[in-house]
């Protein structure tokens, strides 16, 4: 068996002392910064971005994935206990999971999210290791022409998953692809849009882009209006779910891990998607409907285990094609590319223990969580007494340390200052910010791609409808765009996106 | 559907056609090329086209029928010791070094809330210097001086 045997491969990297160590740093700042509203995992991740530049390229991974799928866990914890998600894909797990808190019963809830997010978590590695390779063979056929098409997809697909208006969502795209083009000319080496400093010849940073839109604009946000947090956190008892509860959860994750694992692959926040898809299906099939919002625990079940699943199948895109989709997956593509490493098809053949580590750490950060999760939810608890006037500035002085360590260059600096503030103008106007982060990362590929494609065909633009892998995906670009635009699916999207505030 | 005007729509807009005019008119002094070798030009022309066009659509849209966005209270005082902050520590962390810039800016960002008591914000300031000079210095062997040229070290 293949699949058996390079999973070995990957589980004796993954267990390398060093691995489970980063690992277990990765999920447990994860699980702290889901926990934590006011701080997310792309701001985090963009912060300790620099310091994992002198890790080996797997450890760095390893670490930084962790933090991603920790916080997923994290994110339900304050969703149950005060009603504040502290991740956006949580905020339907507080519609039920708080309302079962206030009856008492936070214990069930929390031991229900985690046991879903497990099994999910687990099912969906699975699917990753399965689905990849064939995925990555797919692409490594792949040429200029059909890697422009495949990222402009791509781009376009993130944008249904965008709350908000899709023109805006397209225009934040745009404008990332365009800010993405500061600095020199890959072809000719002409600098663009520089303004004569030699600070800005190599570009903007990904990452003062990711820590001023994510970081500095939404700690301006949080500010915006101050009021003590309520400190009123239900006491967690009884964290076994009783026989019934543990008969109505089995149908609910199960459903929720095939969801999110087949919703996770698409770009642009899968797992927002897939966690409010699944309390829509709970709720349809369920024959005790009325009972949701009331403290369901089917509508705990479900929406975790959904989000978990996608929060793992995410990283199919990234692995075999090189595609993010998710900001934090932005900044990893980052660290591939800081290490030596293109992300693409080629990861697979070309760095095999990165590839299957990475995957086989996936099932150890899910084992991690639950243990840090189910008998250290005290600890979590206390954390959500920090007054956010100690957590903002520190926020801001490790952005701006972690920046600046990037390259020693006070520019980078100054570039969080502009992105913070023209992220939280643009956030208060309807913005969202994600689109333009991966507009900005995917940019540099889409002219590469496009100008290497055009110079393959002779300067023909044809080339991109007549190679027929091309043709399809820009034929799928259109009806996403399409889909994107349609009133129907635009005010089903509304209803679904309000239900979160 | 009624009109409604909505100003963060058309706020919005301005700043994409802004940005987007901005980096066509700058993209028109580089070399454009041809469609078989692109110069550096024309692919931000392209893009910051598109940018201003969409821009223009929110900006009429946002003058017929806009988007019910509340645009909410700018909290001033957070935006400028916030900013202030940031920038403090971009001009000086190489003069000044990593323990005196670290504090000053961890200082100045307490100030930028409103509920701020001096004992507050002088133990925030202690606590976060400290730590973020044992992770970064001590810890992750960042390679910044603690004490700067300017300080005559």
């Amino acid at each position: 068996m293949e699949l058996l045997d390079n999973l070995a491969l990957g589980f004796s990297t993954a267990l390398l002392v060093q691995n489970v160590l980063y690992c277990f740093v990765g999920v447990l700042l994860g699980t702290a910064v889901g926990v934590l509203p006011g701080i997310g995992p792309t701001a985090t991740v963009a912060m300790l971005l620099p310091i994992t530049f002198s890790f080996e390229p797997v450890t760095a991974l390893i670490m930084l994935a962790g933090i991603y799928y920790g916080a997923q866990y994290g994110g339900s914890t304050t969703a149950i206990l005060i009603n504040l998600p502290g991740e956006s894909s949580a905020a339907v797990t507080a519609l039920d999971g708080h309302e079962m808190a206030r009856h008492g019963r936070a214990g069930a809830a929390l031991a229900t999210a985690a046991v879903g997010s497990f099994i999910a978590g687990t099912v969906a590695t699975v699917v990753l290791a399965v689905a990849a390779p064939p995925l990555a063979r797919v692409a490594l056929k792949f040429g200029p022409a059909e890697y422009f098409s495949l990222v402009l997809l791509g781009l376009i697909v993130s944008i249904a998953l965008a709350r908000g208006s899709a023109l805006k969502a397209l225009a934040m795209i745009a404008l990332g692809v365009l800010l993405g083009t500061v600095g020199q000319d890959i072809y000719t080496g002409t600098p663009r849009f520089v303004f004569d400093q030699r600070e800005l010849y190599g570009g903007i940073d990904f990452v003062s882009v990711a820590v001023g839109m994510f970081g500095v604009a939404e700690i301006l946000r949080n500010l915006e209006n101050e009021q003590t947090r309520t400190a009123i956190v239900s006491k967690v008892k009884n964290l076994w779910p009783t026989r019934e509860d543990r008969r109505r959860i089995v149908g609910p994750i199960l459903r929720g891990t095939g969801l999110g694992a087949a919703l996770g692959v698409l770009p642009g926040g899968g797992h927002v998607l897939a966690s409010f898809t699944s309390y829509a299906v709970e709720k349809r099939i369920s024959k005790r409907p009325q009972e949701f919002g009331r403290g369901a625990i089917e509508g705990v079940a479900g929406p975790e285990s959904a989000n978990n699943a996608a929060a793992q199948t995410s990283f199919i895109p990234l692995l075999t094609l090189g595609l993010p989709a998710h900001p934090v997956m932005a900044l990893m593509v980052g660290a591939f590319i800081v290490h030596g490493i293109t992300p693409g098809p080629n990861v697979i053949t070309d760095e095999p223990a990165l590839f299957w580590g990475l995957i086989a750490s996936m099932w150890i950060g899910n084992v991690l969580l639950v243990l840090l999760n189910l008998p250290l939810i005290g600890v979590w608890v206390r954390m959500l007494r920090i007054p956010y006037q100690v957590l903002f500035p520190m926020i801001i002085l490790f952005a701006a340390i972690g920046t600046y360590s990037l390259g020693f260059n006070a520019y980078d600096v100054y570039a969080i200052v502009f992105f913070g503030l023209l992220g939280y103008v643009l956030i208060k106007c309807g913005c969202e910010p994600a689109p333009l982060l991966l507009g900005f990362v995917l940019g540099p590929l889409l002219e590469e791609n496009m100008r290497r494609a055009l110079i393959i065909s002779r300067g023909d633009p044809s080339v991109f409808l007549t190679r027929p892998i091309s043709a399809v995906l820009l034929a799928l670009a259109v009806a996403a765009l399409v889909a994107a635009a349609l009133p129907t699916i635009r005010r089903r999207r509304e209803v679904m996106f309000t239900e979160e505030d | 559907m009624e009109r409604r005007r909505s100003l963060p729509d058309v706020l919005a807009g301005a700043i994409f056609v802004l940005i987007g005019g901005a980096f066509v008119v700058g993209s028109l002094g580089y070399e454009l090329g041809t469609p078989l070798r692109m110069g550096p030009g024309a692919f931000p022309l392209l893009v910051g086209a598109i940018v201003a066009v969409l821009g223009l659509a929110i900006v009429v849209k946002g003058l017929i029928a806009g988007e019910v966005v509340a645009f909410g209270p700018i909290p001033w005082r957070a935006v400028v010791f916030v900013v202030l902050a940031l920038l403090f520590f971009g001009f000086t962390v190489r003069g000044l070094g990593f323990v005196p810039t670290s504090a000053v800016t961890a200082l100045l960002t307490t100030l930028a809330s409103s509920r701020v008591r001096p004992l507050m914000a002088v133990a925030v300031t202690a606590g976060l210097t400290v730590a973020s000079t044992l992770i970064f210095v001590v810890g992750l062997q960042l390679r910044i001086p603690l004490w700067g040229p300017w300080l005559g070290f």
